[in-house]
């Protein structure tokens, strides 16, 4: 009996862990659609920022209620992991608290585990109240709508559930622990600062039921981890574990520093040149791909920026602070990440339906998401960038993807052009010629 | 006033086989923009007041082509910045001061990787290191007691994290220093940069320069400052809108000081 639950435990685990492991390869084979960018350089700086921003969260904490919120989360969902350890061995082996002869520190782990697990359900419940009863303003934008508006719910509930089946699991445990003379392999272990007020419940229950329910709350809790485990892919809730590359690959340049498109340098390089022929044709490599100025799909943008998509929280901190959105245009920084990740899982699903190659859809994510409105209306003034807890960069999408509208498209609306115009003829965005440049010398 | 300024080329310096301590880019807003003009004017006065050693490129300056680029258009900019780099290397320059964020970030950030390498410093720093040195004193308390809110330009502080030279220096003026509800790396943007500045804004239920403008009248200023030439340019529009232009004025710190010392 015993026996076959050990089997039906590693049978549930390695289902578990299987389907998280080919869910993890799909994101990886999907980020790499992104074109090269190298981002290996100042590992020193990297890992800082990695330590500071996803470990130490130090830009969740500019919002302070929900910055700590979150830390509480966090950490408890981090800490009690550890007795995720204990649960697969004593799963598979078939033992029951296995760490408990370590003493006084056992006892000192579970009492910290069940205080986190009380305060992360305080913080989830204030979680689910700014969502749901203070409505938050950034969490109702019309940017945010069906699943993802709802994916926050479902992971609150389910840390409720997980908490709650945690602390239940351990009050049952205490329960047959403390029945005089034992029973079965109820060993005396732990300390219950929280479960304790809970085990009166089970008071007037026979040993057996209790023994049942204990075992039905562990299971639902191995399980429940698990289905979490693998309901990440399929949610913003990704960021728990792509916040850490993603902060490590972060651009680390000042952020007025657009990044310089080397295929146009030559270009340029060339067509000033003044011994270049101006009637031979572009020197073309062998093996030169097509290249493409800007943005017009993900395959155009870098892998960084799709690990970016990947990794957003849909938090809409940047969304917030962005000066467009605020003055009622339709850009939502937020909505930029959201669209391009489900254009990469658009295109990840043809992947995958086609053997392994993508066969073109006539669709873009310019224009089937994201529409050249939203593009003009940004001012490139980095305030999504400053503001996104996990250093993703709307910004550096949105640019790629006016690139394309202005270098492939010619299709910037009429006064760029005409500023542009005025630049290649007069060296200045406004109708002056450039002899008149020194003339405020002389002017009162 | 005006006919006292002195205004070197660097042709000119060349010619007299003199290198300028620093070159001073004045930039198509401050070159061509009328209430630029003024900006660029006070900060000459200055600069000639400390006796600086500086020249201006004049008739052979050129758009650093950053509006270009932040429209999307990387051929433009890459022009325009590689014939500014040939004509600065020809001179070689190596101190560039401007008073002007957006060609401050697209000479200081950008222009390196295409062979442009230049110590370059915005107008508010360079006259914080003026008084520093000495070279530079404020007299006068024309700016006593009043308040003075700063308005970050996006591309000076968060762009760059230039926040402390423009507040020194207004608190320099004996004036009182006040900080809109976002400033600093929370600033919000007047609206002008991303090419903004040359088009419409896109439909929506407010322009951005007015809520900019209402986030420094919050603060009962006498004067908004500013360090640039477009956001001065979106803040007095927004000024104008809230039909304060009697009682508010918007001033780039460059006249703050300019004025201040009654040059
Ligand atoms: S950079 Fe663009 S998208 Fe980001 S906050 Fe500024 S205006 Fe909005
Ligand atoms: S980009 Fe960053 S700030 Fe914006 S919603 Fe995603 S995680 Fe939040």
């Amino acid at each position: 009996m015993t026996y076959l639950s050990n089997v039906l435990f590693a049978i549930v685990l390695i289902i578990g862990f299987g389907y998280f492991y080919l869910n993890i390869k799909k994101i990886i084979r999907n980020i790499n659609l992104g074109i090269a960018v190298n981002r290996t350089d100042n590992a020193k700086a990297r890992w800082r920022n990695m330590a500071m921003i996803a470990l130490g969260q130090s830009k969740m904490v500019k919002r302070p209620v929900a910055g700590i919120l979150h830390i509480i989360v966090y950490v408890g969902f981090i800490i009690i992991n550890i007795e995720l350890l204990e649960i697969i061995i004593d799963g598979l082996f078939g033992t029951h608290r296995i760490f408990a002869p370590i003493g006084v520190i056992y006892d000192v782990l579970i009492g910290s585990f069940e205080i986190l697990a009380l305060l992360v359900l305080v913080a989830v419940s204030v979680f689910w109240i700014r969502r749901n009863i203070v409505k938050l303003k950034r969490f109702f934008n019309p940017d945010l709508k069906g699943f993802p508006k709802s994916d926050a719910n479902y992971i609150l509930y389910f840390e409720m559930f997980l908490m709650t089946l945690f602390l239940l699991m351990n009050a049952s445990d205490l329960h047959l622990q403390n029945i005089p003379g034992g029973f079965s392999h109820f060993i005396k272990a732990g300390s219950f600062p929280v479960s304790q007020f809970i085990a009166p419940a089970f008071n007037g229950m026979s040993n057996e039921l209790v023994m049942l329910l204990n075992e039905g709350f562990w299971w639902l809790h191995i399980v429940g981890i698990l289905v979490f485990m693998n309901y990440l892919y399929f949610s913003k809730h990704l960021h728990i574990l792509l916040a850490f590359p993603n902060t490590y690959f972060a651009n680390l340049n000042p952020q007025g520093q657009f990044d310089n498109l080397a295929s146009v340098t030559a270009e340029v390089k060339l067509m000033m040149d003044p011994n270049a022929d101006p009637f031979a044709a572009a020197p073309v490599s062998e093996n030169a791909t097509p290249s493409k100025f800007g943005a017009s799909d993900i395959q155009d943008l870098n892998w960084v920026q799709l690990l970016n998509a990947y990794t957003c929280t849909e938090c809409g901190r940047c969304t917030s602070s962005c000066p467009a959105n605020q003055t009622g245009k339709l850009l939502s920084p937020r909505k930029i990440m959201m669209d391009t990740r489900d254009r990469i899982e658009e295109v990840g699903r043809n992947i995958d339906a086609n053997k392994g190659v993508f066969i073109p859809d006539n669709k873009t994510l310019l224009n089937d998401y994201i529409t050249p409105e939203e593009l003009w209306a940004c001012t490139s003034c980095n305030a999504c960038v400053e503001e996104c807890p996990v250093n993703i960069s709307p910004l550096s999408i949105i640019m790629d993807m006016r690139r394309y509208l202005v270098m492939e498209k010619s299709a910037a609306p009429m006064p760029i052009n005409a500023m542009m115009t005025n630049i290649e003829n007069n060296g200045a965005p406004w109708q002056y010629s450039q002899q008149d440049r020194l003339n405020w010398k002389n002017e009162n | 006033m005006s006919e006292s300024l002195i205004v070197p080329t660097m042709a000119e310096m060349l010619a007299q086989g003199k290198q300028p301590e620093v070159l001073f880019w004045v930039g198509c807003a401050g070159s061509f923009d009328d209430r630029a003009k003024k900006i660029t004017k006070a900060f000459v006065q200055i600069l000639n007041r400390a006796n600086v050693s500086f020249a201006v490129l004049g008739t052979e300056e050129s758009c650093t082509g950053d509006p270009a680029k932040r429209a999307g258009n990387e051929f433009l900019f890459q022009m325009q910045a590689m014939m500014n780099i040939e004509v600065l290397n020809a001179y070689e320059a190596k101190k560039i001061v401007t008073a002007c964020p957006h060609c401050f970030n697209t000479l200081k950030n950008e222009y390196p990787e295409l062979g442009g390498h230049y110590e370059v410093v915005h107008h508010t720093e360079f006259l914080k290191s003026l008084l520093d040195s000495g070279r530079l004193t404020i007299e006068g308390g024309q700016f006593k007691g009043k308040r003075i809110a700063f308005h970050d330009p996006c591309y000076l502080g968060r762009a760059n994290n230039v926040y402390e030279a423009p507040r020194d220096l207004i608190q320099k003026l004996d004036a009182e220093l006040v900080e809109m509800k976002r400033s600093k790396a929370n600033g919000l943007c007047c609206g002008a940069g991303g090419a903004q500045m040359f088009k419409d804004a896109e439909p929506g239920n407010k322009e951005i320069n007015v809520e900019r403008t209402e986030d420094a009248l919050e603060t009962k200023p006498h004067i908004i400052a500013a360090g640039c030439p477009f956001c001065n340019t979106m803040l007095t529009d927004g000024v104008k809108n809230k039909e304060r232009e009697g009682d508010v004025k918007v001033m780039d710190i460059a006249e703050l000081i300019a004025n201040a010392q009654d040059i």
